[in-house]
C-alpha cells in the first residue's frame, strides 16, 4: 500500500522547508454519517519529524485539524541528501512512517 | 538489568503531580519549574484537548499567563467558505520559541493543534483547521518560558463541523 505520508523536503542551503501531507479522515466523533449514526472519533494525535537523529517537529493533534492534514515547517542543521524520517500515531492505534530525502 | 526505554518512576510521578495541580487550578509553581517540566514532556497532552473552553485548555496545557504581542504574526483568511479547511499560519520574529499553539476559540474542543519547536526549527508554521463557526482564532507562542499571543477573527459562511 502506498504511504499515507506524502513529504517535501528542500534545502536552501542552511534551512529545510518540509510540507506534508497526510492521507487521514480525521473524524472529531461529533459528525453523523448518512443513517444517523455517530462517526466514532479518528484522529491523528502525534506526528513527528526526525532528521539525524534528533526530533525536529513535533505536532500534537486534536480533532479540530483539517481531513488529509497539511503542515509546513523549516529546521536548520541539514543538507541535501539527509533522511527526513517522518511518523504518525492516531487515538486507534494506527501509525505510519515514511522517510524522505532532503533535496 | 536496568531498562533504558520508558520514563524514570520518580520522572513520571513529578509530571502527574504538575499536570494535576494545574488541573486544579492552584498553579502556583514557579514560572521556570512548570517550562522545564514541559520541555521534558512530549507525552501528547491529552487533558487540553478534551476541554471546551479556550481559557481552560490553555491553563492545562501552559499552566500560566499569555500576553497579546505584536511579534507575533497569525495569518488566517478574512472569510472562510469552507470551515472544513481554513488554512492559518503564524510566524514570529521571538527568540527561543519552544512552542507554538492554536485555539479556535468556539470550536467544540478550543484546542486545535500544538507544535513543538525544537532548537534549530525556525518558529514559522503552516497548517489547516476546521472553524465550526466564525470566531477568534488564537496563536500562543512559547519564548523564553513566557507566552505571547496573536487572535484574529474568522468569519466562516460553511461549518467544519456537520453535514
Amino acid at each position: 500500500m502506498a504511504s499515507s505520508i506524502r513529504v517535501r523536503a528542500t534545502s536552501n542551503g542552511d534551512i529545510t522547508e518540509v510540507q506534508a501531507l497526510i492521507q487521514h479522515p480525521m473524524d472529531t466523533g461529533l459528525v453523523k454519517d448518512s443513517k444517523g449514526e455517530v462517526i466514532p472519533a479518528h484522529f491523528i494525535q502525534q506526528l513527528k519529524f526526525e532528521c539525524n537523529g534528533k526530533d525536529v517537529f513535533i505536532a500534537d493533534w486534536g480533532t479540530a485539524v483539517s481531513k488529509d492534514p497539511y503542515v509546513k515547517f523549516s529546521f536548520k542543521g541539514a543538507k541535501k541528501g539527509d533522511e527526513l524520517k517522518i511518523s504518525w500515531t492516531d487515538n486507534k492505534g494506527g501509525s505510519d512512517t515514511t522517510t524522505a530525502k532532503i533535496a | 538489568m536496568t531498562t533504558t526505554t520508558g520514563p524514570h518512576p520518580t520522572r513520571r510521578l513529578i509530571l502527574q503531580g504538575a499536570a494535576s495541580v494545574a488541573l486544579l487550578g492552584l498553579g502556583n509553581l514557579p514560572f521556570g519549574a512548570i517550562s522545564a517540566l514541559a520541555a521534558a514532556n512530549d507525552k501528547y497532552p491529552d487533558e487540553a484537548f478534551k476541554l471546551k473552553n479556550e481559557a481552560d485548555a490553555i491553563k492545562a496545557l501552559y499552566g500560566k499567563t499569555v500576553e497579546p504581542s505584536d511579534k507575533v504574526k497569525l495569518d488566517a483568511p478574512e472569510i472562510a467558505e469552507n470551515g472544513g479547511v481554513v488554512p492559518i499560519s503564524v510566524t514570529t520574529t521571538l527568540d527561543k520559541v519552544t512552542s507554538i499553539s492554536f485555539f479556535v476559540a468556539e470550536n467544540p474542543f478550543a484546542l486545535a493543534a500544538s507544535y513543538k519547536i525544537p532548537d534549530g526549527t525556525l518558529p514559522s508554521i503552516a497548517n489547516r483547521l476546521k472553524m465550526a463557526k466564525t470566531t477568534n482564532v488564537t496563536a500562543i507562542v512559547e519564548a523564553d518560558g513566557k507566552l505571547y499571543s496573536a487572535t484574529k477573527e474568522v468569519k466562516v459562511t460553511v461549518g467544519g463541523c456537520g453535514g
